[in-house]
């Protein structure tokens, strides 16, 4: 189909303009409001009285602080670092006090606050001591640990800590890197602005990624929107560091699966990461902070901004992270007064931030001043026609129409199997809705319910497991006891019988002796058995005759799991025995020499014991449903 | 709160549904000029039908009556049904075939979006069982009668049912080329001989060639602005015509050739406006094409074996049965996984 496509590109004008890259399904061409923010150069936002820095800037664990109210801090200056794997570190965007480090609202979807470091400036802006490293001359581990003291995270709005990136992995060599640049959401141009003023940095910082995954090509994505970026950035990779390929303007085209597939025809599978296929994909402002950080030894505390909508003069801005909102849109000439509210990200896939006074954290990329005329609340949702506009838009190729089915019944077993979990929350669906159905509302709606569900079954596996495990563990602890009781009677027997062999051996002895002491062993023997028969809910042995006494006690020495045979093989073995001794014309029981009253308790006992041994027989017969 | 996307650009449930009409318009155009204004009574009265059965189911089910009402989907049903029905039907037929569709087919499944048959080829199919006589007869094109009747004479024909004096039903009325052409089979006619009639006109029937043509027009218009999908009218007209011309190159005596059945009965209405209604039909791009070769199947057949002069509308309701299936069985390779 590819390959159709191809052709057919080739063959027709207007579509062979990027007949070196390929296509994907779908997409959608909203209005791109770029031109407002991208005539004015980058701009340097100064230093605020206060900046607010929240721990959660990054995806992963929340960092270590290292600070403490009252400290006297130097900008560049470790502030938290970097716990477990996924995690970054945070460090002082400039020089102060630390004066607070309490929750506060942070710009998250939830709208939840946050722990953050409240440093308050000091206007001095003095360095702590920074230490480049000559990248030519390190070693990659080295490098590579020491970016994780960098604080660098995927400044395209990610947020993923670079230095995970950047591991070697021996499994999947990397052989392509791609520089993400192609910058797809309307509004956004802090990318765009970044190649402009800066391509030569991006490639310095191009050429210690690449070296660092041992990539040997690396293809740089440019929307063919952003032709002054595709001109400057062609200039700096003059020395063949990096090859710029032109996409259309199609987003979600700066979607990493999907810029991958633009560029290599190379589809990553859904349950595979692009790394395994040799292949890791970079912000460009991500890799020109791993060049300043390297070259200069400076960490990230700050980054290119976007500030458009109803801003009076829309501008790109380089800000220290924890600067407020507010002297960021101040210095965007102030937002009009109609402005509703702030959106961080692009219209596609941002979010209302829940108050103009939270931070620009790693993440803010874009800030847009809402008002009701720029985004016009969308009608009530009319019923879903099928017309599948949506699955034409999806650049995943799903059927939105049947997800939304699907999650509007709460069928969240058929939205799993129609690959809800693929969808990447583009917007492109809602976007082209005639019914105004906020689908990706939806999806979301039925994946955090999915994802609630099977924590919830995750826990409840655990705790049946648990539970099995307990009552296996009980059952096993009577057994054990059981076959304790058993043991020590069948011991306690062998004694009387041994004495009562003695006694008829030795006539001479006194017969009242010989029958107290035989009707105390007789006794004890009995209440073993019967506390045995009782603790035994299993099969519990017989009472074993005195010649099987050894095997007796291997089978207590066997593992819990072989006990349940080896007890059935006790009980007969005993019953074996009785029948000999039948057979011999004996009892089977030292019992002549007992009151008649201690005979009657023993034979009790022999009826409970019968009783119990029938029970037992019968569990025996049918092992599986013990 | 994340409610994003905040943006959209897509033409609204009303813009798609009034694009529709608005394709339909050279139809009629030509439909009048080949039969007279009797027509366009026709599509008044289904049309509002149409609105005032769909305003009283709306207010019963307690559902906003105005924002569907405005969605226009009623008046597409209601003008489809009334293209199919004979020109000059009786204002009843119109009236009780526009309120099945509304009501039964459409409303009392949920409404827009949830009925799972043509809510138009519902009406047509119960007035085609309901009253097969006045379904099947249908006036001759004007040009081919002898005294065609004046506008005001075909309305009062629709309302009384009564004719000027010198007139009778028969004399106005005659088979369709697909009826005239399955009776006169049967008395062991050859098809070179029956097309021979007048009102076979050029291709398939006289004065049906126009209209067949502006429904194509329309058809065109409604791909270019991509309220429908190339898969449906492709797959149909490919399949009706691949049954046709095989059946054709058969016996050629027998079987009228693959032109005569794109011309002839609701081929065209079909192909581009009543298989292409998204409610009740499949949405995936293979199901679409199996859907819609399945209705130009099952329509020839009919219309050579069936006992109905066209088999448009049961092939239809047939195949929105099988919808369903057809999506769980087409849907396309998601991304990054194998088929």
């Amino acid at each position: 189909m590819n390959a159709l496509l191809n052709l057919a590109s080739r063959i027709l004008p207007g579509l062979g303009r990027h007949d070196d890259v390929y296509a994907f399904n779908g997409g959608v061409h909203p209005p791109e409001h770029k031109a407002e923010s991208n005539t004015r150069p980058i701009a340097k936002l100064g230093t605020p009285k206060t900046l607010v820095l929240p721990l959660r800037q990054h995806v992963g664990h929340l960092p270590k602080v290292l600070v403490k109210v009252g400290d006297r801090v130097l900008k560049g200056q470790l502030l938290a670092e970097a716990e477990g794997t996924v995690s970054a570190a945070i460090h002082a965007p400039t020089s102060g006090t630390v004066t607070a480090i309490d929750e506060q609202v942070i710009p998250h979807p939830s709208g939840l606050p946050d722990t953050c470091i409240t440093l308050s400036c000091d206007g001095l802006d003095k360095w702590a001591p920074l230490q480049p490293i000559n990248w030519r001359l390190s070693d990659k581990k080295t490098l590579v640990d020491s970016l994780r003291l960098s604080g660098i995270v995927g400044l395209g709005g990610a947020t993923f800590p670079s230095h995970i990136k950047l591991r070697s992995n021996s499994q999947s060599p990397i052989h392509t890197l791609i520089i993400n640049a192609a910058e797809c959401e309307p509004y956004i141009t802090c990318d765009d602005m970044l190649m402009r003023e800066r391509a030569d940095e991006i490639v310095a910082g191009i050429e210690i990624v690449k070296h660092l995954l041992g990539a040997e090509t690396c293809l740089i994505g440019i929307e063919d929107n952003k032709a002054a970026a595709t001109e400057a950035m062609k200039a700096a990779c003059q020395q063949g560091q990096a090859l710029v390929k032109v996409v259309p303007t199609l987003y979600p085209s700066g979607d990493a699966r999907r810029l991958i597939h633009l560029l290599l025809d190379l589809e990553i599978p859904s349950d595979k990461r692009s790394t395994d296929l040799g292949v890791q994909v970079f912000n460009v402002a991500t890799v020109l902070a791993i060049h300043r950080y390297f070259a200069f030894g400076e960490p990230s505390i700050s980054r290119i901004v976007t500030v458009t909508g109803n801003v009076a003069s829309p501008q790109n801005f380089e800000v220290l992270f924890g600067t407020p909102l507010t002297d960021l849109i101040a210095a965007a000439g102030g937002a009009q007064d109609d402005t509703s509210h702030f959106i961080m990200g692009g219209p596609m896939m941002g979010f209302d931030l829940p108050s103009s006074q939270v931070p620009i954290t790693k993440a803010a990329n874009c800030i847009i001043a809402a008002k009701p005329d720029l985004f016009p609340a969308p009608p009530p949702a009319m019923p879903c026609i099928r017309c599948t506009r949506c699955a034409d838009a999806c650049p995943v190729n799903l059927q939105p129409q049947e997800l939304y089915w699907f999650a509007k019944s709460d069928n969240f077993e058929k939205a799993r199997d129609y690959k809800l979990f693929d969808c990447i929350e583009c917007g492109c669906c809602s976007y082209v809705c005639p019914s105004t159905i906020p689908l990706v509302q939806y999806y979301r709606y039925a994946k955090s319910e999915i994802i609630a569900a099977d924590k919830a079954k995750e826990a409840a596996d655990l705790a049946r497991e648990r539970n099995d495990f307990r009552l296996a563990r009980i059952e096993r602890e009577k057994l054990e006891r059981a076959q304790k009781h058993a043991e020590r009677a069948a011991a306690n027997k062998n004694e009387a019988s041994a004495k009562a062999d003695a006694d008829e051996a030795t006539p001479s002895a006194t017969p009242s002796d010989s029958a107290v002491s035989d009707k105390q062993a007789a006794i004890a023997a009995a209440i073993a058995r019967a506390k045995a028969q009782k603790l035994a809910s299993g099969p519990a042995p017989d009472q074993p005759p005195a010649s099987k006494t050894a095997a007796s006690k291997a089978d207590a020495q066997a593992t819990p799991a072989d006990k349940q045979a080896l007890i059935a093989a006790a009980i007969e073995r005993a019953k074996a025995a009785k029948l000999a001794a039948a057979q011999a014309g004996l009892a089977p029981k030292n019992t002549e020499n007992v009151s008649p009253s201690v005979q009657a308790e023993i034979k009790q006992t022999d009826a409970i014991r019968e009783k119990a041994r029938k029970l037992t027989e019968s569990d025996t017969s049918e092992p599986d449903k013990g | 709160m994340n409610r994003s996307p905040y943006i959209s650009n897509a033409p609204t449930v009303s813009t798609i549904m009034f694009k529709v009409l608005l394709a339909l318009v050279p139809g009629i155009a030509a439909y009048t000029y080949v039969y007279g204004a009797g027509i366009v009574v026709s599509l008044v009265l289904a049309t509002s039908t149409a609105l005032i059965t769909e305003a009283a189911l709306l207010k019963l089910r307690q559902r906003p009556i105005q924002p569907y009402l405005m969605d226009l989907s009623a008046v597409v049903t209601a003008w489809l049904l009334a293209l199919s029905l004979p020109a000059l039907a009786p204002w009843w037929l119109v009236v009780v075939g526009t309120f099945f569709a509304i009501v039964i087919a459409k409303q009392l499944y949920g409404g827009l979006g949830y009925n799972p048959f043509n809510p138009a080829m519902v009406g047509y199919a119960v007035l085609l069982i309901s009253f097969p006589l006045i379904m099947t007869k249908w006036p001759a094109p004007l040009a081919l009668a002898d005294q065609p009747l004046s506008w005001s004479e075909q309305i009062s024909f629709i309302f009384q049912q009564t004719l000027p004096a010198s007139m009778t039903v028969d004399a106005i009325s005659s088979a369709t080329p697909l009826d005239y052409l399955k009776t006169q089979l049967m008395l062991n006619k050859d098809v070179a001989s029956i097309s021979q009639a007048p009102i076979f006109g050029h291709f398939g029937g006289q004065g049906q060639e126009w209209v067949t043509a502006a429904y194509l027009l329309g058809g065109l218009y409604l791909l270019q602005q991509r309220i429908i999908s190339w898969h449906l009218p492709t797959a149909f007209l490919v399949a009706l015509s691949g049954m046709a011309g095989a059946f054709y190159l058969m016996d050629p005596s027998h079987y009228a050739n693959p032109a005569f059945h794109i011309v002839s009965g609701a081929s065209l209405l079909c192909a581009f406006f009543i298989i292409t209604d998204p409610v009740s039909g499949p949405t995936t791009p293979k199901g679409k094409l199996v859907f819609a070769a399945g209705v130009g199947v099952l329509t020839y057949l009919i219309r050579v074996y069936g006992g109905y002069p066209d088999g448009v509308a049961f092939s239809v309701l047939i195949m929105n049965m099988c919808v369903p299936l057809i999506d769980a069985l087409t849907q396309p390779r998601v991304f990054g996984h194998e088929k």
